[in-house]
């Protein structure tokens, strides 16, 4: 039975009566065309000087100018190397393997280099763990060529030399030998065997040196229990394909949660391979990305997840607990017992909750399990931070007992919540050091800022898991005068060694032996062979005492069962898959990303379910020009407030809870269109993620940039196919995967065989075709940024997304659907009669559906569908798109003279006009109208000027590029060489490319499957790219 | 800016000034003779053949030393007699160093250690293949007196005699043909004048018979409207095809021929030394950029072509005409050196490098894209195909229009070349049956599709 869900995309949808609604239907452009602006003041006009003679003759004027002016073209200078590096040909890119590990992410790519220049990172496919870039990986390269970088160290805010910079760190250090003063190293998680090593050898050398790591966004309740568990201050490991059962309380794993990387396999085994299909149970209060992927989301505010997380625990050993829940949920964890009972080790829980208790609790129901996607032996380092140790820290700092505090990787000026402590603490030190990319909150108060290398200017190392290496290698000279901290280092321990020859040395010693060291660094990772690991190269600071036995199940789940809330509301603080810990928050291409659930882009706000916004007054409004507008609201933690925080109502909030996301709200080094949102992390009390607040309204309404409402797919069809996996198992595809009819000669047919023109025969040469599959695809936004990346995307900036004027070629858009009355819905809405009246279709969409509650999410990758009968090239008056024989709607820039007819006729709203000149314009001021910022254009693709439609050209760069090299080398094309951006960028195999020509290859396969529709295939357009139905395992529970 | 020269002008200048050219060229054949023969004529003496021995010194020696001056080697012109003035060294000491030097070295030979150390210790390539004889012959070229400087002598002559005479000639060749002119209109003249008086002669009335009643041409044409609205219109037609035609030539630097900061001659590299285009442009065969050299490839030759010795015949009579003498080419070089730092002195390079900026002369806009390894590598086709004789070029000018309308016919013209090329088979196979022909056009294989170079 085929889902006839009605899909919404924002709440306001469901009024029948708002006008913006409409006004939205009937105009793809939003705005008019202001003319009466400047015709309708009479006064104005009759007032100018300028009369009609004039203007014509200045316009003959300038159109002389111009044409003579084009007469004599530029000379243009070419300048070849004098001395060409052997591995550098102009005009062919090379790839080195390198890791991004910048603290908060941690993975190994590729990086494309051009020329010598980094223009974009991919996933490192050789990589066992943690090898799918995200959307902030992939947006880093643009990060290395940031403006505002910092060009050289600098002593109070004015430049010196580095040797000045060593010689008083040097006197410094060598004073505090014999002080009594500590020297502190306050850093980032390195993760790295080398840079541990190296530190270890500074204490050696300085004595009195402290170590403290500080995750901004801290896993410190995760890491305790481990180590109280296992000895060991790691973070277990999870491999979500090899499970059938996913329950999670409040565990964002498909973003960022315990340093993220889980997504790939958790879409793997989402994909239902015979009949079977991995069920996902999420328990949170913000509708996250992974609450949006799950078959069943029970919103629920943090205390509760808490009382249920140790219901379930007592559940399924048996033993009864305390605590109340909310109607429906103990129903809800019966059945989740009942499945994990049946599934046994092939079950695992996880949870986002900060507190230890909670975290112990998860780790001993997997251990009693015996879960197989948990892996406790070979734990992930990517966390490291401690939390008691930074605490202390501070206080030294303030009783004056630190003489040198060296930072690196950090920002604790703006991540601490007890900022005002830290920097209490810093004027009393005598010598502040930080190392930092960028000037920030940091840098203001240390002495000296020493300009740290951009992670692409770096060698470095990662231990990502255990026994899992990787190798960081600097893929560009460094641009400025920088040094990496672990050089410094060296340079103040009077090593004359580079970091690269120590690491070299570290890893021939250690970890293998000189002829490997060559196959690693090209591979970008190494696995030790197991039990290889070396005692010398283990983080130095692990307690290895034996602690298993210690630690207190019972006690910890009746800590849980009876956590009570605060006053007020439950706050959960959250990373954004797009801004994560706000180290990239100059990084336009990220500001610029919507968020995958609230579609909002440069802005963090708060979120509110609907039953707490009426009650508080908050409201979201549609305005004129299609923008969202939300009004603001006074949050207060512990006696902290912020103030005018922008209000979202966001559907699936649990009522009772708010949202926040952290990493917004930077000022200090930042250009003044990235200083966007508001600073969370005054509330992140105590580092713990849940914080009781009060929430008032404040007065005024904020503007948000929202793609929300832009592009309406005009309520047409089925959009998104949805089914259950009981009726995927047992009925035909006839019945899930309905096909629309249409009326021939009175007769009812397939629409998809019935054809307005003639077909060409495509059955010669390639016929590229992309398969989407919405089961795997989790709305990640990683292909966005490749997109972008790969295709001079350019940034059009806060004000212009609001005008829907973006210019992602790729978007993702989100849609909610009501869940549980579905059959209901189904009946009623079969049952209408009429247009008004009890059972009247006028009114009966707004009542169908209960939007505030809680709504089932459905993500859909949106390009250009390439149709075989576009409708947008019969529509161009000059021809400037068209169709080539490969299957590709071409675009001519060149030929475009901006009609927009194309946009207009297209059916799922793909095309985008660029309505101002985007490069080279101070207007907009983000990375293409700086020397730096435009090396990071893909030379092979044209920077499109004003004027100009542009759209997803299937990447027909980089399939020509294929097809070029296959000729050169003599060969036939094979399977999976043909790529797309997104389809590269997507280590979650949703996104598959390839030519259906080609009978064996996966996409031909992909083409047969009984999964796959077209995109409104009533309409007869006959795109070149597919869908997969998705299938969601919800039939029980 | 842009100095567009028409190539059909030049060609008219070439053409007239060749006619020139061979009519005065018979003397300076004779010149050469004689050139040549000085040569020769130096040799005998040192037991040894120095003809023979400039070919085996050509063959084997000249790619590490020169005879006058450092290079990888030292310089050995007289070497000999140096050797045994200088160091006390007689020829078989010579011998075993030529035929091992470096056994020589490790032997502990004083003399040989210093050499050594001297030239970066780089030791000699052993020549065990060459007899005492074939050493004699060298030895005896490296005495023989140099003939430097009767080729520089030639090139005075040359430019001061028919260099001068060929500027002459063409004068001389207008003053003829406009005296010639001005006789013939001065027989006219005078023929009517004599008509004239032979009419008066004879009584006939010439002043009436002209008429006054006849109508000027002018007024004639200028009363009759059929004719002037036919004129007018014919004129407002070619002033509009003239228009168009000017109009459309704009942004088409067909012709383009920039003055480059080196004047660097395609004419002697690829004309007259026949080095292969790929071998610069190496990165044309992977590459959508064919790539200008860099300057390390310039010095794979020119570290020890150090200066410029023209044709075996000597700088031809055009050459002389530019300015192409051999100092100039060699100042050129210089210049070379120059941008990249190399010491002709000490034969090394300084580190100090002034990258050269050449202008570019092919300027496609940046809509569009081209790929060269394309073309070059699979489709074969010839350099000079889009680039026009840049083996004749002296310098490199824009041969073809690189318009939209010239790549567009070679689609639809050319051939695809599937031979041997796997990718090619089976879509070969399909199309041609499709379109019922044996050899496909670039265009039926897609290649006229708007995105194959627009994206």
């Amino acid at each position: 039975m085929a889902s006839n869900k009605k899909y919404w995309k924002n709440e306001v949808e469901l009024n029948p009566n708002d006008s913006i609604v409409e006004t939205l239907r009937q105009n793809e452009f939003v705005e008019e065309i202001p003319v009466d602006e400047f015709l309708g003041d009479k006064d104005n006009l009759s007032e100018t000087n300028t009369n009609r003679r004039d203007f014509l003759k200045y316009v003959g004027f300038s159109t002389a100018a111009a044409s003579l002016a084009a007469c004599e073209g530029p000379v243009r200078k070419s300048i070849p190397y004098v001395v060409q590096p052997e591995n550098i040909i102009p005009g062919v890119a090379n790839y080195y393997a390198t890791t991004i590990a910048n603290g908060f992410d941690f993975t190994s790519v590729l990086v494309k280099t051009r020329e010598g220049r980094p223009i974009k990172i991919e996933n490192n496919t050789d990589a066992k763990v943690n090898g799918g870039a995200n959307a902030r990986v992939q947006a880093s390269v643009l990060s290395l060529y940031d403006s505002t970088r910092l060009q050289g160290p600098l002593k109070d805010g004015e430049p010196v030399e580095w040797s000045a910079v060593d010689d008083e760190v040097k006197a410094k250090l060598n004073a505090l030998k014999t002080s009594g003063k500590q020297i502190a190293l306050l850093t980032q998680t390195y993760a790295s065997p080398s840079t541990a090593k190296l530190i270890a050898e500074f204490k050696e050398m300085y004595g009195v040196v402290n170590h403290v790591t500080y995750d901004a966004i801290s896993e410190e309740g995760a890491l305790s229990a481990f180590e109280a568990k296992y000895g060991e201050r790691a973070l277990a490991d999870y491999d979500f394909e090899k499970a059938e059962v996913i329950v999670s309380f409040g565990a964002d794993f498909l973003s960022d949660w315990q340093g993220g990387g889980y997504d790939s396999g958790y879409s793997k085994g989402r994909v239902p391979k015979n009949g079977k299909m991995s069920k996902h149970v999420q328990f949170e209060a913000n509708m996250s990305l992974t609450g949006a992927n799950a078959d069943k989301r029970v919103p629920l505010a943090p205390m509760f997840q808490k009382v249920a997380l140790a219901h379930l625990y007592a559940k399924l050993n048996g033993t009864g607990v305390s605590g109340d829940l909310p109607t429906g949920v103990p129903e809800v964890l019966d059945a989740v017992v009942a499945e994990i009972k049946k599934n046994k080790n092939s079950a695992v829980v996880v949870t986002g909750l900060a507190d230890v208790n909670a975290q112990t609790i998860v780790l001993a129901i997997n251990e009693m399990l015996g879960s197989k996607a948990f892996d406790a032996e070979a734990p992930k380092y990517v966390r490291q931070g401690n939390i008691e140790n930074v605490n202390a820290l501070i206080s030294d700092m303030r009783a004056g007992s630190v003489g040198a505090l060296i930072m690196d990787g950090v920002n604790p000026m703006y991540t601490l919540p007890n900022a005002a402590e830290f920097a209490e603490g810093i004027e009393k030190v005598d010598l502040s050091v930080a190392f930092s990319t960028n000037w920030n909150e940091t840098t203001e108060m240390a002495n000296i800022t020493a300009a740290a290398n951009h992670n692409l200017e770096s060698w470095g190392d990662t231990e990502i898991k255990k026994g899992h290496y990787g190798l960081i290698q600097p893929t560009i000279k460094e641009l400025f005068d920088t040094r990496q901290l672990q050089n410094a280092l060296l340079q103040w321990m009077g090593s004359d060694k580079s970091y690269y020859d120590y690491i070299k040395e570290t890893w021939s010693a250690d970890l293998l032996g000189e002829s490997e060291w060559n196959q690693a660094l090209h591979d970008g990772v190494y696995v030790a062979a197991s039990g290889a690991l070396s005692e010398e190269i283990e983080i130095t600071d692990v307690d290895e005492s034996e602690t298993s036995s210690t630690v207190d199940i019972s006690a910890a789940v009746r800590s849980l069962a009876n956590a009570t809330s605060g006053e007020g509301m439950e706050l959960t603080l959250y990373s954004k898959v797009g801004m994560g810990d706000g180290q990239q928050a100059g990084n336009p291409w990220l500001q610029e990303f919507p968020d995958p659930i609230s579609r909002v882009s440069w802005d963090n706000y708060v979120m509110v379910s609907k039953k707490d916004a009426e009650n508080l007054g908050f409201i979201n409004e549609n305005v004129a020009n299609g923008g969202l507008n939300g009004s603001y609201a006074r949050l207060t933690v512990n006696g902290i407030s912020i103030d005018n925080v922008p209000v979202i109502i966001q559907p699936g909030q649990a009522s009772g809870s708010i949202g926040m996301a952290l990493g917004y709200g930077r000022q200090v080094g930042m250009k003044s269109e990235m200083q966007t949102g508001v600073n969370a992390y005054p509330l992140y009390q105590g580092f713990n993620n849940v914080q009781s607040a009060t929430i008032e309204k404040s007065s005024g309404m904020h503007e948000f940039a929202s793609m929300q409402l832009h592009n309406t797919l005009m309520g047409r069809g089925d959009i998104i196919k949805e089914t259950s996996l009981e009726i995927f198992n047992t009925k035909n595809h006839a019945e899930w995967n309905v096909v629309p009819v249409v009326s021939l000669n009175h007769q009812e047919v397939p629409a998809t065989s019935v054809d307005l023109w003639d077909s060409f025969d495509r059955s010669i040469g390639h016929h590229f075709n992309m398969s989407i599959d919405l089961n795997a695809c989790t709305g990640c936004g990683a292909c966005v940024i490749a997109c972008g990346a790969e295709n001079n995307v350019p940034v059009v900036g806060k004000q212009e997304v609001r005008r829907s004027r973006d210019m992602h070629w790729l978007r993702i858009d989100r849609y909610y659907s009501s869940e549980d009355s579905f059959e209901e819905d189904n009946i009623k809405k079969d049952e209408f009669d009429g247009l008004s009246g009890g059972k009247g279709s006028l009114g009966g969409f707004g009542e169908l559906e209960h939007p505030a509650t809680n709504p089932q999410v459905a993500f859909q990758p949106i390009m250009c569908q390439h149709c075989n009968h576009a409708p947008c090239e019969t529509v161009c008056p000059v021809a400037a798109t068209s169709h080539g024989r490969q299957g590709q709607n071409q675009m001519a820039y060149n030929r475009c003279v901006g009609t927009r007819y194309c946009a207009n006729n297209c059916p799922y709203k793909v095309r985008r006009f660029n309505w101002f000149l985007y490069n080279n314009n101070d207007e907009f001021d983000y990375n293409m109208n700086n020397d730096l910022g435009k090396m990071v254009i893909n030379p092979d693709v044209t920077v499109r000027s004003r004027g100009v439609i542009e759209k997803c050209s299937m990447c027909i760069q980089k399939t020509q590029k294929s097809i070029l090299d296959a000729k050169r080398d003599g060969r036939v094309i094979k399977d999976g060489e043909f790529q797309t951006a997104c389809s590269m960028a997507c280590s979650n195999g949703a996104i598959v490319f390839g030519d259906i020509n080609d009978k064996k290859s996966e996409i031909a396969e992909l083409r047969e499957s009984d999964r796959m529709y077209h995109l409104l295939e009533h309409v007869g357009t006959k795109p070149n790219v597919f869908y997969h139905v998705k299938v969601r395992n919800s039939n029980e529970a | 800016m842009k100095k567009v020269t028409y190539r059909n002008q030049i060609s008219k200048v070439l053409g007239i000034s060749l006619v020139v050219f061979m009519l005065f060229s018979i003397s300076l054949f004779a010149q050469d003779e004689a050139a040549a023969t000085s040569d020769v004529a130096v040799t005998e003496g040192f037991g040894g053949d120095a003809a023979k021995g400039k070919t085996l010194f050509n063959q084997n020696c000249a790619a590490c030393h020169s005879l006058t001056r450092k290079m990888t080697g030292p310089p050995l012109a007289n070497v000999e007699s140096r050797l045994s003035e200088d160091e006390g060294l007689d020829r078989e000491w010579l011998y075993t160093w030529i035929k091992n030097s470096s056994g020589m070295i490790k032997s502990g030979d004083a003399y040989a250690n210093k050499v050594y150390t001297e030239y970066a210790q780089a030791p000699m390539t052993a020549f065990p293949t060459l007899s005492n004889a074939d050493i004699d012959d060298i030895l005896a070229y490296t005495a023989a007196p140099r003939p430097a400087p009767v080729v520089a002598a030639g090139a005075q002559v040359a430019e001061g005699g028919e260099g001068k005479s060929s500027g002459i000639s063409n004068e001389m060749i207008l003053g003829a043909l406009a005296i010639v002119f001005g006789l013939l209109i001065m027989m006219l003249v005078l023929v009517q004048r004599t008509l004239k008086r032979i009419a008066a002669a004879n009584g006939v009335d010439l002043e009436k018979t002209k008429g006054e009643q006849r109508l000027p041409l002018w007024r004639a044409f200028a009363q009759n409207q059929f004719l002037v609205l036919v004129s007018v219109i014919f004129l407002l037609l070619a002033g509009a095809y003239f228009a168009y035609g000017w109009v459309m030539q704009i942004g088409i630097d067909q012709g383009y021929t920039p003055i480059q900061p080196i004047h660097y001659s395609h004419k002697i590299h690829a004309g007259d030394n026949k080095i292969e285009c790929k071998y610069c442009h190496s990165s044309v065969r992977v590459s959508r950029h064919s790539g200008i050299p860099s300057l390390n490839v310039c010095m794979n030759c020119h570290k020890s072509i150090y200066e410029y010795q023209g044709n075996p015949e000597g700088p031809s009579k055009e050459d002389l005409a530019n300015g192409y003498t051999n100092e100039f080419y060699t100042a050129e070089i210089k210049k070379l050196y120059k941008a990249v730092g190399w010491d002709e002195e000490d034969q090394k390079y300084t580190g100090n490098t002034q990258p050269v900026e050449w202008v570019q002369v092919h300027n496609l806009p940046d809509l569009v894209y081209f790929n060269h390894s394309q073309h070059v590598e699979v489709a074969g086709v010839e350099c000079q195909t889009c680039h026009g004789p840049v083996e004749e070029m002296e310098i490199m000018t824009q041969y073809s229009p690189l318009t939209m309308a010239w790549c567009v016919n070679c689609h639809r013209e050319t051939n695809v070349k599937v031979e041997g090329n796997e990718y090619y088979a089976k879509i070969h196979e399909e199309l041609s049956k499709k379109y019922g022909v044996d050899q496909l056009t670039v265009a039926q294989m897609g290649g006229l599709e708007c995105g194959k170079c627009h994206y």
